[in-house]
């Protein structure tokens, strides 16, 4: 056969070249996107099987809560709803992205112990799987913002467009998170729990439901919550008309870091996964 | 050239469930220095030690040993599965491996569509994913089933599908659990040539089995694992004495 001519495949222990095959790795996972991609649509098939709306139970879902959280908190805030429904109707839907994606991504790896301990690939195949599940549920639920943009007559502008990079970032971060918490909670079977409080809590003391505005002067310390700043690279242009220019620069730092722990511990353990999950 | 270098290779298990696998305790250690010993005192499963062999081309290996010898943990190492934790294991030509052929099918999917995931995960071309297909409809004989959901095959069809789905391959080297060679009767008449041919075409096998009789129809060498350590190697006769 033709691969007997390549250069033969060489693991030692005493010079593992972490880093190249780490990069390799991500190489060749991305490289079979359609792999990740089919088991992803999968997934979503799998979770809702036989159901008579299957995937749109998402879209179905996101709405009745936004319609009864939107009225409910525009009364508490003492809102007007038209005013108020729009920002949380993007708030909600980029907060079950992130909280989701960081809770599922607990699981990206010790769900596939089957596959891990079976069949030699590329690790990244099962971060990707998650990121790319995550994304197809994002995809059901975002066009919601746009209807209710429509319903309550509000219109961003041009400015909107600014909203994409954002959405870049928030992938980027996902992959990130499938990848670290994967591992860490393949290592540590706790993690998995302390995250899902973590983003529980995350969730209130964000700006999702409330206004950053409530906040008065103390506003300024938000900068300080990740949440907040990478949410807010896509819900500024969105219904703020705008972000500022230190709220992108926080997201990135934020996103810096979360992308170089997970880089790390990718680069450094990737080869003891097989043991771990 | 398809060979396999296997040059002081070492594998532990760790056994996280028994020794420090929570953060609770490892928190815990860290407070008491008695439990810190206990902890760092992982409880560790020497599965391979200071493994050295050559296999070449041509060689019909076969790994014997009692359960736990570290058969299977040799075979997924090679695959790629394990990196070893000391010594260096080196391997030209394409691996093709017969270890869990049911391992990533979604008993949800439909059989096509299950041989579709395989040749992604094999990172197969469209081409070869065609001719994968295709192989797989001729030789599982599974006709209007391969287009149910596998999880309604009775367990004989889905050894069938997991079986040609798995021997659709011309590898340099196979790797190969013995369950392989046990199946039903009538099906194992079709499978055999099958994995004949496909034992044939090999440049390598490496076969993991208890079985003294399969290892004398289809081995020329003999490598007997005892607590992950080799004790004997060599042609079948000088392992297992005359038949």
């Amino acid at each position: 056969m033709l691969t007997t001519h390549q250069a033969p495949t060489v693991r030692d222990a005493a010079s593992p070249r972490l880093l190249a095959r780490a990069l390799e790795d991500l190489g060749q996972g991305l490289g079979r996107w359609r792999l990740p991609f089919a088991l992803a649509r999968m997934d979503i098939r799998n979770r809702y099987r036989g159901s008579v709306l299957g995937p749109f139970w998402l879209t179905l879902s996101t709405a009745v809560m936004l319609i009864s959280l939107g009225f409910l908190y525009s009364q508490l805030f003492r809102l007007e709803l038209r005013e108020y429904l729009p920002f949380l109707a993007v708030s909600l839907i980029l907060w079950s992205i992130i909280s989701s994606m960081v809770t599922e991504g607990s699981n990206s790896l010790t769900d596939q112990e089957g596959v891990i301990r079976q069949m030699p690939q590329p690790y990244s195949v099962h971060a990707l799987r998650c990121v790319m599940r995550n994304g197809i549920v994002a995809a059901h639920n975002l066009p919601l913002i746009l209807l209710v943009f429509l319903a309550c007559g509000w219109w961003p502008g041009m400015v909107a467009f600014w909203a994409l990079p954002g959405l870049l970032l928030f992938v980027v971060n996902a992959l990130a998170a499938a990848v670290l918490f994967g591992m860490l909670s393949a290592r540590f079977r706790d993690i998995g729990p302390i995250v899902a409080s973590v983003m529980q809590i995350g969730f209130f003391v964000s700006p999702i439901i409330w206004k950053p505005s409530l906040l008065e002067d103390r506003a300024k310390w938000l900068v300080f919550n990740p949440f907040y700043a990478v949410m807010e690279t896509v819900r500024g242009p969105l219904v703020e008309g705008g972000v500022s220019p230190v709220i992108w620069g926080a997201a990135l730092f934020y996103s810096a870091i979360l992308c170089a722990a997970a880089f790390y511990l990718f680069v450094r353990f990737r080869a003891r996964i097989a043991f771990w999950v | 050239m398809a060979h396999i270098d296997v040059h002081g290779v070492a594998i532990d298990f760790p056994l996280y469930h028994v020794g420090a696998r929570s953060l609770k305790k490892r928190i815990l250690a860290a407070a008491s220095r008695r439990m810190e010993q206990d902890a760092n005192d992982r409880v560790v499963v020497a599965a391979l030690r200071d493994l050295t062999f050559h296999i070449g081309r041509g060689e019909r290996v076969a790994l014997i040993g009692q359960n736990g010898a570290g058969k299977s943990t040799l075979l997924r190492t090679i695959a790629g599965i394990y990196d070893p934790v000391g010594g260096r294991i080196e391997v030209q030509g394409e691996i093709g491996s017969l270890i869990d052929p049911g391992a990533g099918m979604d008993p949800w999917a439909t059989g096509l569509e299950n041989v579709r995931l395989r040749a992604w995960y094999r990172g197969m071309t469209d081409a070869q994913a065609e001719a994968l297909a295709r192989d797989v409809v001729t030789f599982s004989g599974l006709d209007e089933f391969l287009d149910v959901p596998v999880r309604t095959y009775s367990a004989g069809m889905q050894l069938r599908l997991a079986f040609a789905m798995a021997t659709a391959m011309q590898p340099d080297i196979l790797l190969m659990d013995e369950w392989f060679l046990a199946g039903d009767a009538d099906f194992m008449e079709k499978a055999e040539e099958r994995l004949a041919a496909l034992v044939r075409d090999a440049e390598i096998l490496v076969l993991a089995t208890h079985s003294l009789d399969v290892v004398r129809r289809w081995c020329t060498r003999v490598i007997r694992l005892e607590a992950g350590r080799i004790v004997q190697d060599g042609a079948v006769d000088e392992v297992l004495g005359p038949a």
